[in-house]
């Protein structure tokens, strides 16, 4: 089974996040990048059927810094070809840019089977799976946390509120949004990582004319202001356990 | 081209999802901008007594055995056929495993522009779209010709999409739905697990924060000194350190105890949107940004791990003494 898995870079939220001076878009200046989260997911989940039935799991990002370092470790994971996307990439592109340069060279992977994040917290445009299914004419579905493959078809567990699953049914090839894999993504060790990088391929491939027609037009950024923000409590652990405690006891949960 | 805002509504066996209601609210918000009508938009199989109490100057019921069950292809070619055809100026879907699912393979099919994540539209008609896990807020002009939106919750109350009166209904045709792919094998009901976190009055709730499965310790003692009960964000619940039926947000339970206490939860807003019910939030959180300040009575930066030991002793001290 042939297993294509885009993955991208986002801000990492952890840290401090500011608006450049367009007032329109972050400042890229200061930003840490790590995995989208949920691309860590699909890369996982990708894995496991690999490990389950056999099969090649490709990795494919566009360029950004520190793609190379998240390539070697989805290697040490056990990815087996790892892509990275050479074009006009610094400036961010929105996901229909993505997903239509994207579309043009994992249709030549001719994939059984493209795993993605089910999202990405700077999506804006939309996200990125269901986008690259339509390019591709391949069917869809998203908020999927567990995977088995059967012949032709595949069947998924897809999640709605509450934790109720729906078991689908899809023709492959097909395009999965991943919520959750089967387990949570493995670790490896960084002495691990450097062994990928010794022995690793990174390929790369051109992504020509990116067209981000369908995304929309951003006017202006700002952090949201709180309607009431919290009164924030200072001092050292005990000052603060003293004063939760007396909120309690005026809630009267104590 | 017409000014009318559609809105897709999303109900899951028989029942309609709330979002759907904040979708009205929304819809109404931007008609008054563009002076056209909200129509509500029905999918699904004998679904005409879901019409009842959506706030909607006409209600489009399309009816088909395979719209009876939520799948993307279906209801893809199902909506593509409505907005072609009346080309309204928004259509609006949910920011849910339903919406998503649509709105972007949508856009890609009919080549319209999509904006996802928004929170409320302005009223100049203006879109505000809430990313980057609730940190950043981006505003825009609607996109022409029809610009399709994913709702996030939040921006409306369900109720202002509700109304006593009921709306006009009207049968549309369903187009051809064949060659589907996606199919439907069955439901799988969640576990139920030992209490049910959406009728506890206090909770504990732990996130990423808390790092290792041993430190959930932590929670569990403070937990047991209050007379609470432990819940958690999805990351921690992924990790299977605590069982789904403990999750809060979204893709778990919503809660409204008289006290939720956040424990290294960031208060994003797949999480932040299950626990706005609450009487009272406390956040314990080292990122003085963190959203859940937003959202929350009182905070505090203080780390987790030097004021949860103690906080717990000062508990038990205040209990025995
Ligand atoms: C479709 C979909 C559905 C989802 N459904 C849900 C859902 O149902 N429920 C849910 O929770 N999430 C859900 N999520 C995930 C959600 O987007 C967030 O990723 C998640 O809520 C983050 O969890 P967290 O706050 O525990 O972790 P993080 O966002 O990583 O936050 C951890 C916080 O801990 C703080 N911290 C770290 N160390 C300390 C310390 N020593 N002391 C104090 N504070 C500390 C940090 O400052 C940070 O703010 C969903 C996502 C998607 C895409």
């Amino acid at each position: 089974m042939n297993i294509v898995v885009p993955v991208k870079l986002v801000p990492d939220l952890v840290e401090e996040l500011t608006i450049d001076a367009s007032g329109a878009a972050l400042d890229t200046m200061w930003l840490r990048l790590i995995i989208n989260e949920f691309d860590d997911h699909a890369t996982e989940q990708a894995i496991l059927l690999k490990e389950r039935s056999g099969g090649q799991v490709t990795i494919i990002t566009p360029n950004a810094e520190g793609v190379d370092d998240m390539l070697f470790a989805a290697s040490a994971r056990g990815a087996d070809r790892l892509i990275k996307l050479v074009g006009d990439f610094e400036n961010g592109v929105n996901n229909h840019a993505l997903a239509r340069t994207l579309a043009t060279t994992i249709k030549d992977l001719q994939p059984d089977l493209v795993l993605t994040g089910v999202q990405a917290h700077n999506d804006l445009d939309g996200s990125l799976g269901p986008l690259l299914a339509e390019y591709l004419g391949m069917p869809y579905t998203g908020y999927v946390s567990g995977v088995i493959v059967n012949g032709d078809k595949a069947i998924v567990r897809k999640e709605f509120p509450g934790g109720l699953i729906a078991e689908l049914e899809l023709k492959l090839p097909a395009v999965l949004g991943i919520q959750a894999a089967e387990q949570p993504p493995r670790y490896v060790a960084i002495s691990k990582v450097r062994q990928a990088m010794k022995t690793a391929t990174l390929e790369e491939m051109d992504a020509p004319g990116l067209n981000p027609d369908g995304g929309p037009t951003i006017g202006r950024m700002f952090q949201p202001e709180a309607a009431e923000k919290a009164e924030m409590i200072s001092g050292n652990a005990d000052v603060v356990a003293d004063r939760l405690i007396g909120i309690f006891k005026e809630l009267g949960v104590l | 081209m017409n000014q009318d805002i559609f809105v897709i509504i999303e109900h899951l066996r028989g029942q309609v999802a709330d979002i759907s209601y904040v979708m009205l609210a929304a819809a109404h918000e931007l008609a008054q901008n563009t002076g056209g009508k909200v129509e509500a938009v029905l999918l699904g199989q004998n679904v005409q007594g879901l019409a009842g109490n959506l706030a909607a100057d006409q209600v489009l019921s399309v009816e088909h055995p395979a719209l009876a069950d939520f799948t993307s292809d279906a209801y893809i070619k199902a909506v593509a056929g409505l907005t072609v055809e009346h080309q309204p100026r928004a259509v609006l879907f949910g920011h849910t495993s339903v919406g998503m699912d649509v709105a972007s393979g949508l856009s890609a099919h009919l080549g319209l522009p999509l904006v996802g994540s928004v929170r409320y539209f302005e009223s100049g008609g203006k879109f505000v779209s809430q990313i980057c896990g609730g940190k950043i807020m981006a505003e825009g002009e609607l996109p022409a010709p029809t610009a399709l939106i994913t709702l996030v919750p939040g921006g409306y109350k369900p109720e202002q999409g509700q109304s006593a009166q009921p709306p006009q209904v009207t049968q549309v045709a369903a187009p051809a739905l064949d060659g589907l792919r996606v199919t439907l094998k069955q439901y799988i009901e969640p576990e139920a697990g030992d209490v049910d976190i959406a009728k506890e009055p206090l909770l504990i709730a732990v996130g990423r924060g808390i790092q290792t499965q041993d430190n959930i310790s932590l929670a569990d003692d403070l937990a047991q000194a209050l007379g609470g009960v432990v819940c958690a964000s999805r990351p921690v619940v992924d990790q299977g350190w605590l069982p789904t039926s403990r999750l809060v947000g979204k893709s778990g339970k919503a809660v409204k105890p008289k006290v939720y206490l956040a424990i290294g939860i960031s208060g994003a807003p797949e999480h932040a949107e299950a626990i706005t019910g609450s009487n009272v939030i406390v956040a314990i959180n080292t990122d003085a940004a963190a959203p859940i300040f937003n959202i929350a009575k009182y905070g505090t930066i203080t780390d987790l791990f030097d004021l949860v030991p103690v906080l717990t002793d000062k508990v038990r001290e205040a209990k025995g003494g």
